[in-house]
């Protein structure tokens, strides 16, 4: 699957096997993602979430 | 496995206290993954709200995503662990270096990945680091919590605890020029078979913190191992890496005989 980063217009390619909330970046500019949808049309990227105080384990 | 398993994305919840329920239905029992320590802690507690078990329970995420809380009920548990002081404000941190003496280890109450925790080797750095602290926004940032240096080799003891089971263990070696031993820090992994005595202790830690899925981590110090912390949403990237057990089996298994109880 394919998709386009909206910071540099790089291709983003999304492995076929990639499931909804997967985090996925951008090889050229290096923007991270998260799949929002995918559906027979092909997948749709959000934003990923920026790290927080509060991450980790 | 007999049991049916949805993937839920936390962040597209909304619970409704009157209606005591979520948006969605969210099953007999969930495994919390969330990377977001308070998320997962008002994920847990408005599920466990409405009769829905989770794992980790919310009191063991409570206690494990605040560094003072899992001191407390390791020590509470008579679990070695290294000797802390907190300071309620930057008034009393000389006070508790003192006590400690140098060098010290300053870390955020809440916080993971070895993030701001810091050496202090002398009172001119812990000065600095306090008046840095001190400009952070976030009052739990101006509660201290100081912990003694210890004297160990360039590595620690990261387990993956599943119930009353340590699924893996290994070594997590500090990267060069870094003394913390975080894999998010650049920490590389090495396979490890505990002996019985510190398979007794990574189990009675986590016991000591509600048990559940955790990642114990241990030192290995001159009076013995101590346990330093217990992570309550364990990610073992780094330690899967390094030994042939599969890790989410493991967990897995656990889940499905939890839900079956």
């Amino acid at each position: 699957m394919e998709a386009v980063c909206s910071e540099c217009e790089a291709k983003i390619i999304v492995p076929d096997d990639a499931i909804v909330g997967e985090i996925v970046e951008c090889a050229e500019c290096g923007t991270e993602y998260e799949v929002a949808a995918i559906t027979e049309v092909g997948v749709t990227l959000k934003k990923a979430e920026a790290v927080k105080e509060d991450w980790g384990e | 496995m007999g049991v049916q398993v949805e993937l839920v994305d936390a962040k597209s919840l909304v619970f409704d206290s009157r209606e005591h329920g979520f948006n969605t239905e969210l099953g007999d029992m969930v495994y919390i993954r969330c990377i977001s320590h308070f998320r997962a802690q008002m994920l847990s507690a408005t599920l466990e709200s409405i009769g829905v078990p989770c794992v980790n329970s919310h009191s063991v995420l409570e206690r494990c995503s605040n560094k003072m809380l899992t001191t407390l009920a390791l020590e509470r548990g008579g679990i070695p662990t290294p000797r802390t002081l907190m300071a309620l404000s930057a008034e009393g941190v000389p006070q508790a270096a003192l006590s400690l003496g140098y060098p010290v280890v300053l870390k955020p109450l809440v916080g993971s990945w070895g993030r701001l925790v810091s050496l202090a080797k002398d009172r001119e750095t812990l000065n600095a680091l306090v008046e840095h602290r001190e400009e952070l926004s976030n009052p739990l940032d101006h509660i201290y919590y100081l912990q003694e240096y210890v004297r160990r080799p360039p590595r620690d003891i990261r387990a993956v605890v599943v119930g009353d089971e340590v699924a893996a263990a290994v070594y997590r070696v500090s990267a060069d020029g870094e003394w913390r031993t975080n894999v998010a820090r650049g920490a590389s992994t090495e396979a490890f078979e505990p002996a019985g005595e510190l398979i007794e202790l990574l189990v009675k830690a986590a016991d000591a913190v509600g048990g559940g899925v955790l990642g114990v981590d241990a030192m290995e110090s001159s009076e013995g191992y101590l346990v330093h912390e217990v992570n309550g949403t364990v990610e073992f990237r780094g330690a899967q890496s390094a030994v042939q057990t599969s890790i989410p089996r493991k967990i897995v298994e656990y889940l499905v005989r939890e839900v079956k109880k």
